[in-house]
């Protein structure tokens, strides 16, 4: 009899554990190490009171080494990965490739109408929202405004690049460890092409003209490329060549930069004083422009890392609960309760800006939402292709990579920026014929 | 030999050994000591070798962003497993070679190496989809079997050289005394080739737990050894060289501390016969 | 001596070993020439029409394909020299008496046991970083500028890099091989009035000869396929002045998503490793009776 109790108790608890264990799905997220994502990250537990049915495993990876991961799963049918966070050069291309599921049960208190626009046009095709924006950013111009005051300089709203120049030289004291201007040195299609594309934008330039041919030696490229290489051997910090994003918000959280123009989710590193030591001297303007007139709008850069589900997973309704709650207005409110306003994620929702706790939290966010709402990434009659400071082809990511190495040696003064640029035109020439793009 | 060294070339000798031993071991030293600064210590100018307040903080924050023992685990498993297998399919090609050699053997064994020599980059698709066919991914069977096929050729070949080592005679011996093929393996054969076979283990999981290339993209979680955990602090997050290097000591220290205690086995099996 | 009977054994115990090798080698190596042949991208996996040696011309045009060669042999030729000749000269001085011989092999060896990419981020951020760097600050201190290591002397950096990391195993190989070297012959020297240098370059060297030969055979084998030390450090530039073979195939492969191309590199590559192998080979063929 006891023995059969026993039996009887051994069995209803085998039969609860694996029903518990059949019942608990576990979601595999791929992410990028930036500070938001980790972020994220430390909040799971918070996601997993909720939802004690679903357990998150997070692969967080540096960038390039993510991309290339998630692109050879996704593309072999791999299955790796539940949730990837790709970018918008990624969803217009993956989603014609129909490799992504598209959003459709994120739920009725997810209010997709309060996604800024411009940033749910870039996740979308054909209507659907194929990935769910997590933060965003267009670019933005931080400044030391102590050393801007020292130099006797005022920060136009629209700054030229005339002026960049003249204060880059002013603000320069190397002798106390300070470059009047820290920009994007590391080659790579997502790293000092993002910059150098927008700037030649603000040059006037495009990658292709409308016959796809690459524009390297157009006249606004020229333009901007010998800035850009002789403003940063002047005034730049050594090994500018090896500076990417993360590298440069090192430099200026520690005060050695007096300017920087990058992406504006910056804005709420540098002024968080656990991470920076300059949080309240730091000012923020529009990024410049070449000339008086401003080409092409001026600020121009969209960006938005989001949250996206290949076709592959089996468990894409779990993937979707969880994407939901994480780029969900409570997602935001979780986090100003935790880490204060400041530090939520931008850029994505246009009820943040009209939160007076946020705009008083944080100084950007006028600038932010202003770059961003003033970004248009669709094709046009000069620019066959979606994206600014790319292009939506897959071609961009080897040909941008490529050209980036150019920059980067020219910048590095191995090579002049007329040759990286003729070199650049090759490559990129190369590259379209093997495509397609370029019939001859 | 007892050659008598004078104690002042001997203190001489001592001050130049001590510093070149110290320049090659800096790297690890300085990343070993900035594991327990601070971030603002870590880049401190002029940099702070011992006077700063010893912190564990940085471990503490890599523990909490991810489960080290669980990519430790995965390492030991990967090239434990992995040198087992070897073993298994090492140990008896190596001992015909070194004792019942034939002309082709040298040609056996330079093609063997020769294996090693193909750039994994080449291959990576064509293994990803058998991979993907075979439901291998972020599986530590697959892993494991990947890395045996890649490290068989130096276990083959370091076996060899230390089998050959083993004076022919002992076996002919063994031989005429109507010893069994498997008597004279278990019997004579392996009380000599045990320090043989430790070191070439040894060398194996070194190589195992250090491989970079096929670990990082054939797993994701489930099988993913300490080279991905290293791979997610690979760029900067702010300040980040003291977690850089706290994560640093943590993928090398296991392999590092068993290196240390048997380096004496490791260095009599690195000869790869390059010693007669 | 070898009966048939033991000859049959012999084949089946090493047949497993080579069989699975084989395979090993002949299912990717197959797969891969054949989709050399492939218009073959990963954004468009599905339309593959044969191309014929379309990629072969493609990767071999390459601008950066001879750059890539010339980085790869100088990057082998560079870190054999340095751990050959670093090898052999501080085999010699752990050759000699010391108080605390011990510690220092400890920290000599260390090296070895560092995983390539750690070793990669610890150089590039700790020590080559010209801002934060610890050889930055040294040279600063004593009123130099700081070399940008990765974008000045890129393939140098690499080539210091990968040196440290092999250079415990060229050194270990080596004492082995100079301590057992018998003492008479040297002393006998000694007694005829060699001087140091004779000694060494009459007797020490030769007889480390065949060490030396195991040493430039394994690490070739490993350094002709460096690849995480470049990925984790230059990318292969600025330009493609740290880009070698390996890297060039596989930035093919994940940056274009090219692997008609990346495959036919790969053969390519192959090729290359095989004409390094036969000059080895003949090189193994005089001095090891492997």
């Amino acid at each position: 009899m006891r023995f059969s109790v026993l039996t009887a108790g051994a069995a209803a608890l085998l039969a609860v554990a694996t029903t518990a264990a059949s019942a608990q799905t576990t979601l595999t997220i791929g992410t990028v190490n930036n500070s938001d994502m980790i972020r994220m990250q430390g909040l799971t537990p918070e996601f997993e009171k909720q939802h004690p049915d679903i357990k998150v495993n997070w692969v967080t990876l540096e960038e390039n080494i993510l991309r290339q991961r998630v692109t050879t799963d996704i593309a072999t049918g791999g299955g790796q990965f539940d949730i990837m966070t790709i970018g918008t050069y990624e969803v217009p291309i993956w989603a014609k490739q129909g490799w992504l599921k598209p959003l459709d049960g994120l739920g009725d208190n997810y209010d997709m109408d309060d996604l800024i626009p411009a940033i749910r046009s870039a996740l979308s095709s054909d209507g659907k929202l194929y990935a769910a924006p997590f933060y965003a950013e267009s670019v933005l111009t931080l400044y030391r405004k102590d050393l801007f005051e020292k130099a006797g300089l005022t920060m136009p709203d629209k700054p030229t690049w005339d002026f960049i120049a003249e204060a880059a030289e002013k603000v320069t004291d190397k002798d106390a460890g300070v470059y009047g201007i820290c920009l994007r040195g590391k080659p790579g299609w997502g790293e000092n092409m993002a910059f150098l594309g927008n700037m030649a934008r603000e040059f006037g330039a495009n990658y292709f003209d409308a016959d796809w041919k690459p524009q390297f030696e157009s006249e606004g490229w020229k333009k901007a490329v010998s800035l850009y290489v002789d403003l940063m051997t002047k005034y730049g910090p050594p090994g500018a060549a090896s500076n990417g994003f993360n590298e440069n918000l090192q430099l200026f959280g520690q005060g050695k930069c007096g300017m920087w123009m990058d992406a504006s989710v910056a804005a709420s590193f540098v002024t968080d004083p656990k991470q920076s030591q300059v949080p309240d001297k730091v000012g923020f303007a529009a990024a410049p422009c070449g000339t008086e007139n401003c080409p092409n709008d001026g600020f121009n850069w969209l960006w938005a890392w989001s949250l996206a589900i290949p076709d592959s997973s089996k468990k894409a309704d779990a993937a979707q609960t969880f994407i939901s709650w994480a780029t969900s207005k409570e997602y935001l409110d979780l986090v100003a309760s935790k880490e204060g306003w400041a530090n939520v994620p931008p850029g994505t929702r246009t009820s943040l800006y009209k939160n007076s706790k946020y705009t008083e939290a944080a100084p950007f966010a006028d600038a932010t939402l202003n770059a961003i709402q003033h970004a248009n990434p669709e094709p046009t009659a000069d620019k066959p292709y979606y994206g600014l400071q790319f292009a939506a082809i897959p071609e961009f990511q080897g040909l941008g990579t490529a050209v980036g190495q150019q920059m980067a040696a020219a910048l590095s003064g191995s090579t002049s920026v007329d040759q990286a640029l003729k070199q650049s035109q090759a490559i990129a020439t190369r590259e379209m014929t093997r495509g397609g793009y370029i019939k001859n | 030999m007892a050659r008598k060294v004078t104690t002042g070339r001997k203190i001489g000798t001592t001050i130049f050994a001590w510093f070149v031993g110290l320049v090659i071991f800096f790297p690890i030293l300085w990343t070993f000591l900035t594991s327990f600064k601070t971030e603002l210590q870590a880049i401190s100018i002029p940099p702070v070798f011992v006077g700063f307040d010893w912190t564990l903080e940085n471990y503490r924050t890599i523990q909490t962003q991810s489960n080290y023992f669980h990519f430790m685990a995965n390492s030991i498993y990967l090239s434990l497993g992995s040198t087992a297998l070897g073993l298994i399919f090492a140990i008896p090609a190596a001992w015909a070679m070194a004792f019942s050699p034939t002309r082709r053997t040298k040609d056996v064994l330079l093609w063997m190496l020769s294996t090693k020599m193909l750039p994994a980059v080449g291959v990576l698709i064509p293994i990803y989809l058998l991979f993907v066919r075979f439901g291998l991914l972020d599986s530590r069977l697959g892993l494991i079997v990947v890395l045996f096929l890649i490290n068989l050729p130096i276990l083959v070949w370091m076996l060899y050289t230390y089998f050959k080592e083993i004076p022919g005679e002992i076996l002919e011996a063994a031989r005429m005394d109507g010893a069994s093929l498997s008597k004279e393996i278990t019997q004579v054969l392996a009380p000599m080739a045990v320090p043989g076979i430790a070191s070439t283990v040894l060398l194996n999981v070194i190589l195992s737990w250090n491989e970079a290339f096929w670990t990082l993209n054939l797993t994701t979680s489930n099988a993913a050894p300490l080279t991905a955990f290293i791979a997610s602090f690979s760029s900067p997050q702010g300040n980040f060289y003291a977690k850089l290097s706290a994560a640093s000591m943590l993928a090398i220290a296991p392999i590092l501390i068993v290196g240390w205690f048997s380096q004496k086995q490791l260095v009599r099996g690195l000869t790869f016969g390059a010693v007669k | 001596m070898a009966t048939l009977h033991t000859k049959n054994a012999a084949r089946a115990m090493m047949a497993p070993a080579v069989i699975v090798l084989l395979i090993w080698m002949i299912v990717p190596l197959a797969m891969t020439l054949y989709f050399s042949t492939l218009n073959y991208t990963l954004y468009n996996p599905f339309s593959t029409p044969f191309v014929g040696f379309e990629n072969y011309s493609y990767f071999l045009t390459d601008p950066t394909f001879l750059a890539a060669l010339a980085n790869t042999l100088i990057l082998v030729i560079g870190v054999l020299a340095i751990t050959v000749i670093g090898g052999v000269l501080i085999a010699l001085l752990l050759d000699q008496e010391f108080y605390g011989v011990n510690i220092v092999r400890l920290m000599v060896i260390a090296p070895f046991f560092v995983m390539p990419t750690v070793a990669a981020l610890v150089w590039k951020n700790m020590m080559m970083n010209p801002v934060y760097g610890v050889i930055g600050q040294m040279l600063s201190a004593i009123g130099l500028t700081p070399i940008d290591w990765m974008t000045e002397v890129p393939l140098l950096s690499i080539v210091i890099i990968v040196a440290w990391q092999w250079l415990p195993f060229a050194t270990l190989i080596l004492l082995t091989a100079l301590q057992s070297l018998s003492s008479d012959q040297k002393e006998a020297a000694e007694m005829d009035g060699a001087g140091a240098l004779s000694i060494f370059w009459y007797i020490t060297l030769p007889h480390m000869s065949r060490a030396i030969t195991v040493v430039i055979l394994i690490q070739t084998i490993f350094l002709l396929s460096i690849y995480a030390e470049i990925l984790v450090t230059t990318q292969g530039g600025p330009g493609a002045q740290s880009t070698n073979i390996t890297y060039l195939v596989a930035q093919q492969a994940t940056s274009y998503g090219d692997i008609g191309a990346a495959s036919a590199g790969g053969i390519v590559a192959v090729i290359l490793a095989n004409i390094v192998a036969i000059f080895l080979v003949r090189l193994i063929g005089k001095n090891l009776d492997a």
